[in-house]
């Protein structure tokens, strides 16, 4: 089996780690946020249930937790069952969510007092000054840890074989079985390699793009 | 003679940290063209009164009241209250406060810490505030500076800058709170010669400081504090020159050299 002809069979697969890739960002890095405002919350209860949460979504193997939401609806309401797809995403998402949370988390935290200082004195609400004088900040702050987070993202969509769900390196693995090659599996590590060659490219240039002060 | 109003007046104002009594019962007022210098030991309480005057620390119990309008106000039982969100919210225009650390917006140039707070929170005209901030940034000798971002500043522009700022928002009174701690000595210099021209001007301030030769020269009012109580009160030349109180005394001579 040739390189070219392992690519060819493959790229339905990598369209779908594409769409798990694209998809769990999108809905991942606006709902670290809101998790991050509860975890940093001055009403107990919600800083609790957050606590916990982010507890257990660091705590257990995401391979496990895209487990339980293919199969735990269907056991709980009998014959309801997530396609595989909306289950790669809804585990991803929840997964993610919670690394993404700690990273704005600890970029917030790091902004100092001064700056909510400034801001109150030149009459700034709480709302300005967190969308004007801290998120874009916390932004340039969090860049670096984000682009860590984003790239083992981007090997992490294997994991979506656990539940079945078709993308590039389950794919692979199963052409290489039937073809008894190699070949499949050096093109997903080629794949993987080069997209994340990609992420880093693109996050370098934000950072970079930010660098216009410090 | 002209009659000065008084711009803000404090009364009994008390303030605890964790039943520490930081604040003991402090009245003192600011009248119009004041320029009061506030000294004192490290601890005195002197900064946790500014952060109280400029509301970002609450008190316990007592009075503030700028230009007759109450900010805070005690209830029968001696605790204070705090006026609506609102009315608060204009009070706070009446004064501005420069930082020891300048607390300058690094992700916007100078323009536009000076210029965004008053066009786009306060939305007062564009052309209006930036004529303003032109003729603030002349003054404070940083015309060319008008679209360097605050890392590019040595540590006395910035704070001319957070002084263009302050005042771009024009504000009837000007806390300092120490503003020329955080600076190398030879930049000191720049920094008290604004705050000089702005006493030439007939701004109204209040100055936590520790430059007692400074405070001789440019205040009407010393205010000496220590252990959380104002111990003396008065012009330069009866609190600097010829305190009445030991512990003034033992203070300002450790500045003598």
């Amino acid at each position: 089996m040739s390189f070219a002809e392992a690519w060819q069979q493959m790229s339905a697969g990598m369209i779908e780690t594409c769409k798990i890739f694209f998809l769990t960002l999108l809905f991942t890095l606006p709902l670290g946020m809101v998790i991050a405002f509860g975890r940093m919350s001055k009403i107990k209860p919600i800083r609790w249930i957050t606590t916990v949460y982010i507890s257990i979504m660091r705590g257990t193997p995401l391979m496990l937790q895209l487990l339980v939401v293919y199969f735990g609806p269907s056991l709980i309401f009998e014959g309801y069952s997530l396609d595989r797809f909306q289950a790669v995403i809804i585990g991803f998402v929840l997964n993610y969510a919670a690394y993404f949370a700690e990273i704005y988390r600890a970029g917030i935290e790091s902004m100092p007092k001064g700056q909510y200082e400034a801001a109150k004195v030149l009459g700034y609400n709480k709302e300005q000054t967190f969308v004007k004088i801290i998120l874009p900040q916390v932004m340039k702050r969090v860049l670096p840890p984000i682009t860590n987070e984003v790239i083992t993202l981007v090997k992490d969509t294997s994991l979506a074989f656990s539940i079945s769900h078709l993308e590039m390196f389950n794919m692979a693995k199963q052409l290489s079985a039937t073809h008894s090659s190699l070949m499949p599996l050096l093109v997903a590590g080629v794949f993987f390699y080069v997209f994340n060659l990609l992420v880093a490219l693109v996050m370098n240039g934000i950072e970079k793009k930010m660098n216009y002060y410090r | 003679m002209k009659i000065m109003s008084t711009l803000l007046e404090i009364k009994n104002l008390k303030k605890e940290f964790e039943d520490v009594k930081v604040l003991e019962d402090i009245s003192f007022s600011v009248k119009e063209g004041d320029v009061v210098s506030i000294l004192g030991p490290s601890g005195s309480g002197k900064i946790t009164l500014l952060r109280c005057a400029t509301m970002l620390e609450k008190i316990d119990s007592g009075e503030i009241i700028y230009l007759g309008e109450h900010a805070v106000l005690n209830d029968s039982n001696g605790n204070a209250v705090y006026a609506k969100k609102k009315d608060l919210k204009r009070i706070q225009g009446y004064f501005g406060l420069v930082f020891q650390n300048f607390n300058l917006f690094p992700h916007y140039n100078v323009m536009k810490n000076i210029m965004d707070a008053p066009v786009n929170i306060h939305k007062r005209d564009f052309d209006e505030v930036e004529a303003r901030c032109d003729a603030l940034l002349e003054k404070m000798g940083l015309s060319d500076k008008k679209h360097a971002y605050p890392y590019q500043l040595s540590g006395g522009q910035k704070q001319r800058v957070a002084i263009a700022r302050a005042l771009c928002m024009n504000p009837k009174i000007l806390f300092f709170d120490e503003p020329t701690s955080a600076l190398d000595p030879e930049l000191t210099g720049e920094i008290l010669k604004v705050i000089r021209e702005l006493a030439d001007e007939k701004m109204t301030m209040v100055i936590v400081t520790h430059e007692i030769n400074f405070a001789r020269e440019v205040s009407n009012r010393v205010i000496f504090m220590e252990n959380g109580v104002i111990v003396e009160d008065g012009t330069p030349q009866e609190v600097i020159d010829n305190p009445k109180n030991e512990r003034t005394r033992e203070f300002l001579c450790k500045f003598e050299k």
